[in-house]
């Protein structure tokens, strides 16, 4: 499939989520042009090219697996790769609309759509590298452009980037932020959040929401056990952790362990009463 | 073949140049459009289910995922209903650097479409990287303006996907004065270029394509609007946007994750031509002489005049992002303290695409009972549809399934749908009978 002379082939696959991801490439500037100089893009609905079938080195997955279609789709297109990186919260953790996970999915389509039998919808939402193998995984809601760009320019010079999935207090330090916890008492999700947005939110005053997913060996349950030793409700540490990378190991688990406590306090409430 | 007699289907697979996923199904028998159906088969992903339970501050952060392309409309309508539930009231300086943060996404979304989706349709290019190579000084001028709206979304939230910076009663941080002034400087030249802008678009090669459609839109006392405002037609609505329900209805069509909607049992139109339709006396007096220098004019009964409107909406973001910033200095509290409470409230914006409505009901603890969300993508899906049929049928359906789609593909571009809101087309079936 490949000759020494051909330029590289990439395409931008989308599943469900909010086309945000794809911004990353969108958003470039004049890199988008370079960009499309240098390498074929083969497919690239919302750009314009439409070749789902192509042969590609590098396909970029956004979105979750949602419909029943969605992983027969998935298994072509990584057949079709050389390599096969997933951009975003969506893809690598099944989005925000993994909360659905957590819930009776026929009741919530029910609640929306006044004739349920016509939506094909699966009962979880779920990260890419559940159906098919994955090469690299960049996280963020959004993924960040330069981190894309950068992976981009690895892959197409052969080698996996490394990235960065220290927390966001790491950023913080070398940023000079103000600790929004130190500080303010904010109940921030920095110490088990992976880097990659240059630390927005403590710079911008107000705690971290985790939508970078889960930092190299974060200690969730200690975090956890400290938002709710300074007085946030059990439900709430729960609702922290269980928000747009909700999906992700440590904080799925971590988080339904805090709802549950919630659920038992209730229960025994009602017990007693 | 007959062309009068012509029988046949017609489906557009996948539609390109669109943000999310949709098809184009058509039915012609005896030359006439029998059935004809836009398909929007993006998963629904239940947002108003999953905020059930949340504070307000995750409604802000949530909404904006709803649409990559345009999260500030999103937390703007959603901070606006909140307030109201909240009784809070936003300083003037609170409003006045929500609309510049609005005016951002204006330029973003509208100069992507104009630049990457919409334009290469009416130069018979199939991407705007091929587009380029002929007109590079056209493409990196939009590329500028798109850039210079998401820096100005920066500003204020961080990011320009899913920005960070909207909380309930203000801004969680008020930009600092130098930061100001170094945008204010790419912000009178992206004005010029906006001028220059709007006669290139004009200057297209625009089909004629007159139809009767309402146009729906916000109504300000004094100024263009994007923020607040009461919802208006041009045949006489005016109403109060907690009044919506009352006029408007959403229901399932069975072809679609999108809701549909109609206006007194009608479709209607909403976006950049509606606006404009609407609202061309609160145009600046400067940018009105230019339209009438240029012989352009609104109001426009032909929806390929979007592309021009969306110009024109640029340079208002623009020549607003200066004025409201004019004196700036960063607010020493940029936000309100707001009190825990309960209680319904309604928030309704002018999204890039057009009226954005949000409907909360909040308990005692003010966490999400029930939430409503109505966005202007599903809203222009019957009259896209209507649009479709008439516009084929204009254009000929005697041409070929690829001269058809071709024009189908450009019609729903008018529109610039943003289907994962709404719920990504281009998927084109006609069947002929």
């Amino acid at each position: 499939m490949t000759t020494a002379t051909r330029r590289p082939r990439i395409a931008v696959h989308k599943f469900s989520s909010c086309d945000g991801c794809q911004l990353a490439f969108l958003n470039l500037g004049e890199p988008l042009l370079a960009l499309a100089e240098t390498v074929d893009i083969l497919h690239f609905a919302e750009a314009g090219p439409i070749d789902e079938e192509a042969e590609v080195d590098i396909a970029f997955v956004e979105g979750s697996v949602a419909t029943s279609q969605d992983a027969a789709r998935l298994h072509g297109i990584r057949q079709r790769s050389r390599y096969l990186v997933t951009i975003g919260a969506c893809a690598t953790a099944g989005g925000i609309q993994a909360l659905r996970n957590l819930h009776d999915a026929d009741e919530w389509v029910s609640g929306v759509y006044a004739q349920p039998e016509h939506i094909d919808l699966l009962a979880d939402s779920t990260p890419i590298a559940e159906s098919v193998k994955v090469d690299l995984e960049l996280w963020g809601c959004p993924v960040s452009g330069e981190q894309v760009l950068g992976a981009t320019k690895s892959l197409l010079a052969g080698h996996l980037p490394r990235v960065d999935h220290s927390a966001v207090c790491m950023e913080c330090k070398r940023q000079q932020a103000v600790c929004v916890m130190v500080a303010k008492g904010q109940p921030c999700m920095g110490p088990v959040t992976s880097t990659g947005c240059g630390a927005i939110c403590p710079r911008w005053q107000r705690d971290c929401y985790a939508c970078y997913g889960p930092a190299v060996q974060a200690n969730v349950s200690a975090l956890a056990t400290h938002l709710a030793d300074t007085g946030m409700p059990a439900d709430e540490v729960a609702r922290r952790l269980l928000f747009i990378n909700g999906h992700a190991e440590p904080f799925r688990r971590e988080g339904l362990d805090w709802q549950a406590r919630v659920i038992t306090r209730q229960g025994s409430e009602e017990e007693q009463g | 073949m007959n062309h009068d007699t012509r029988t046949g289907e017609i489906h557009v697979p996948i539609l390109a140049r669109v943000e999310g996923e949709g098809a184009l199904d058509i039915r012609i028998e005896a030359g006439r459009i029998e059935a004809l159906t836009l398909r929007i088969f993006e998963p629904p992903r239940l947002f108003e289910k999953l905020l059930e339970g949340r504070s307000s501050q995750d409604v802000i952060d949530s909404v904006a995922r709803i649409c990559g392309i345009c999260p500030v409309a999103y937390q703007m309508s959603a901070v606006a209903a909140i307030e109201s539930i909240l009784g809070v009231a936003p300083s003037p300086w609170v409003e006045a650097m929500r609309r510049v943060m609005y005016c951002g996404e204006w330029l973003q979304s509208h100069s992507l479409h104009i630049h990457l989706l919409a334009a290469p349709d009416f130069l018979g290019y199939d991407s705007a990287p091929a587009m380029a190579r002929d007109y590079p000084d056209e493409v990196r001028r939009g590329l500028r303006l798109q850039g210079l709206g998401n820096a100005i979304i920066r500003t204020f939230g961080g990011r320009s996907v899913h920005p960070v910076g909207i909380c309930p009663g203000g801004f969680f941080h008020a930009p600092d004065s130098a930061a100001m002034q170094a945008l204010r400087q790419q912000l009178v030249t992206g004005l010029e270029e906006a001028r220059e802008l709007i006669a290139w678009t004009a200057g297209l090669p625009i089909p004629e394509d007159d139809q009767d459609f309402v146009s729906v839109s916000l109504r300000h006392p004094s100024d263009y609007p994007i923020t607040a405002g009461r919802i208006v037609s041009d045949r006489g609505l005016d109403i109060a946007p907690a009044d919506f329900e009352e006029r408007f209805r959403e229901f399932q069509v069975p072809h679609s994750t999108a809701l549909h909607a109609q206006l007194d049992g009608h479709p209607y139109l909403v976006g950049p031509l509606a606006r404009l339709n609407n609202n061309l006396d609160r145009l600046p007096e400067a940018l009105r002489q230019r339209l009438d220098d240029l012989g352009i004019h609104f109001p426009s009964r032909n929806m390929f005049h979007s592309i021009v409107a969306r110009a024109v909406e640029m340079h208002v973001a623009l020549a607003e992002a200066l004025r409201l910033t004019e004196d700036y200095a960063p607010a020493g509290e940029p936000h309100a303290e707001t009190p825990v409470r309960g209680g319904v409230g309604v928030g309704c914006t002018e999204a890039p695409r057009g009226i954005l409505w949000h409907r909360y009901a909040l308990d005692g603890d003010a966490r999400v009972a029930e939430a409503r969300i109505v966005p202007p993508t599903s809203q222009n899906q019957a009259r896209m549809e209507e649009d479709l049929a008439a516009s084929l049928t204009r254009f000929g359906l005697e041409r070929d399934d690829d001269a058809l789609r071709l024009h189908g593909e450009m019609v729903i571009r008018n529109y610039d749908p943003c289907i994962s809101c709404a719920t990504h087309f281009l998927d084109f079936h006609a069947v002929r009978k």
